[in-house]
């Protein structure tokens, strides 16, 4: 019998989070390398139309987990349901994407099914018949190539934005959806969720930002946060901020950027002091442009920079905000 | 409440890392500090053994070098240290990190255990809830607030893009602690005079040993990444550098 992936989806509430879709394009391409068998699985409650629509993709089947009292995420209900599946099909390995909902609860699950996961990997290569997984270490500073040592079924996650999701392929999608009706026993979900809310209305909405000046930890302290708000108002952008900065209450949370604050795309993003972990950089990846003044010459916000000053931002700054001044002046 | 926080020393920020010779490891010869979601780990049982009194149990994984973050808890106000000390302890996974903290507080009943919602070294994210599986509890992750009610906690978790969510559970749980979560304290003089005659135990990796099982993952080359876009740097008198990016901003990136 041939070897299967299983690609678990994430859903809310009827609808894929997109990184379900860059799950399915590294699977795809794992599958393709080691002619293993794809399959997929949504776990929900009334799931049917969406597991029919990732039935359009190129894979062999989906399974459909369908239970009441999966119709909201709790950890102990994802857990009893795919444990009970996955000791079933016994997958070689198993792919999700790395959410906030996904590390909530998959080390819960390997550690049930007495394995492993490698999460927050941002590739893989194929070594002789053996898969390594790559993931960041030290914040990005340094890579591993990661290898399981113990039995499968093996598990992986994926870092959001590590694969393209637009480039999953379509296939035939003739008859793949299979559904599994899950029975929770009383009493195993101990956990009791509220309905999840926004905090306060964001006032700001730096997704529509052309220009976005970025502060991390280099700013040293509050009364600084200036010198980057003269640069941001001199280009007419958005003043913005790496976690800890916000943290600090040196600005305010809905000036953050990064997974637990907001994803900008603007056309130039300038970097001031901000080191480049991975929780920063999975909020500005999609910049089209990115300039970083850092004094580390090996911060890892140099690896996706486009434009890059080695120096004390303190030195650079207030030349940069006259010069733009000036060009402004004379445009 | 007697809670346990787990607290692991890692890196300094900007301490310059350097492959050692193995090509799996970095030298260790560098500075350290406490992991930073670790720090608000304890400032957070802190405040809970404020408000509903207890007992605060720190304990860390590591050689000698990580006591200096059981010391600064000590001195922070936690009531107890453990040592897990040993080098053997750098290279476990996550599961039998786990597996080692499951055996060093067997003796213990805890109402909560902390630990910061993932390390700045390794980054895993896991050990916390692994932990919670190993002993059955609940647990909820990536936490922003705690309140004590019968029979059980109420604790805010962070989701994405800016969701929260409120999730209740009984106790003993497992809860991973988010950064800024609360305002962390200065150890103040007395602390750290107090701290000398606070109990620190120490168990070393033999003590443990037998709870642990062969890693399930293995690190088999560590590296620089590859870069995967080519970064033009600018050089030059701090004027020189705001002129050539100024012409950038306006020729290449076009907006100005």
């Amino acid at each position: 019998m041939s070897e299967t992936i299983l690609a678990v989806l994430e859903q809310r509430q009827g609808k894929f989070n997109r990184v379900s879709f860059e799950t399915i394009t590294a699977a795809q391409a794992i599958a393709a390398e080691s002619g293993w068998t794809l399959e997929a699985c949504v776990v929900g409650s009334e799931i049917g139309s969406i597991a029919n629509e990732v039935a359009a993709k190129k894979l062999s089947k989906v399974y459909a987990l369908e239970s009441a009292a999966l119709a909201t995420y709790t950890p102990d209900g994802y857990v009893f349901a795919l444990k009970q599946f996955i000791s079933g099909k016994k997958p070689r390995l198993v792919l999700m994407p790395h959410t906030y909902q996904v590390r909530d609860f998959i080390p819960q699950l390997t550690t049930a099914l007495g394995t492993t996961v490698i999460s927050d990997c941002v590739g893989y290569r194929k070594e002789g018949d053996q898969f390594l997984f790559t993931r960041q270490m030290f914040q990005g500073k340094f890579a591993a190539d990661v290898a399981f040592s113990g039995p499968g079924p093996h598990f992986v996650t994926f870092q959001a934005g590590a694969f393209r999701g637009d480039k999953a392929e379509d296939g035939a999608s003739a008859d793949l959806v299979e559904t599994v009706q899950v029975q929770i026993p009383e009493g195993k979900i101990r956990t009791h969720p509220e309905e999840p809310f926004k905090e306060a209305r964001q006032a700001v909405d730096l997704t529509q930002a052309e220009i976005i000046v970025a502060v991390g930890r280099g700013i040293k302290e509050q009364k600084n946060i200036e010198i980057a708000k003269q640069l941001a108002d001199a280009l007419g952008g958005e003043i913005a901020a790496s976690r800890p900065i916000c943290d600090a209450g040196w600005l305010p949370m809905e000036r953050q950027v990064g997974s637990s604050g907001q994803t900008v795309a603007p056309k130039v993003y300038i970097a001031l002091g901000i080191s480049g972990a991975i929780q920063h950089i999975v909020g500005m990846k999609g910049a089209r442009a990115v300039v970083a003044i850092n004094k580390d010459s090996e911060a890892p916000i140099f690896e996706i920079a486009d434009f890059g000053v080695v120096g004390n931002l303190f030195d650079v700054v207030p030349p940069l905000v006259e010069e733009v001044k000036k060009a402004k002046a004379g445009a | 409440m007697k809670i346990l926080v787990c607290m692991k020393q890692v890196p300094q920020k900007d301490a310059p890392l350097k492959l050692n010779e193995s090509g799996r490891w970095i030298r260790e010869d560098i500075s350290y500090e406490v992991n930073e979601p670790d720090a608000y780990a304890l400032e957070e049982a802190l405040r809970q053994k404020e408000k509903h009194g207890g007992e605060v149990v720190v304990i860390t994984a590591g050689p000698g070098r990580a006591q200096q973050v059981l010391r600064e808890a000590l001195a922070k106000g936690a009531d107890r240290a453990i040592h897990l000390e040993g080098d053997e302890f750098v290279g476990l996974d996550p599961v039998n990190t786990a597996k080692a903290i499951q055996a060093a507080i067997k003796d213990d009943a805890f109402d909560l255990i902390f630990t910061g919602l993932q390390s700045d070294d390794y980054g895993f994210a896991q050990t916390g809830v692994i932990l919670s599986e190993l002993l059955n509890w609940p647990h909820a992750t990536i936490i922003m607030q705690i309140e004590k009610k019968d029979g059980g906690i109420r604790v805010k978790r962070e989701l994405e893009s800016g969701d929260f969510q409120f999730v209740e559970m009984p106790l003993p749980a497992v809860l991973t602690i988010q950064s800024g979560i609360n305002k962390l304290r200065y150890a103040t003089l007395i602390g750290i005079k107090q701290a000398k005659n606070k109990p620190l135990q120490k168990k070393a990796f033999a003590d443990v040993q037998s709870a642990i099982g062969p890693n399930l993952q293995q690190i088999q080359r560590l590296y620089i990444p590859q870069k995967t876009k080519k970064t033009e740097l600018l050089e030059g008198t701090s004027t020189e550098v705001a002129k050539k990016l100024v012409e950038k901003l306006r020729n290449d990136v076009r907006v100005l």
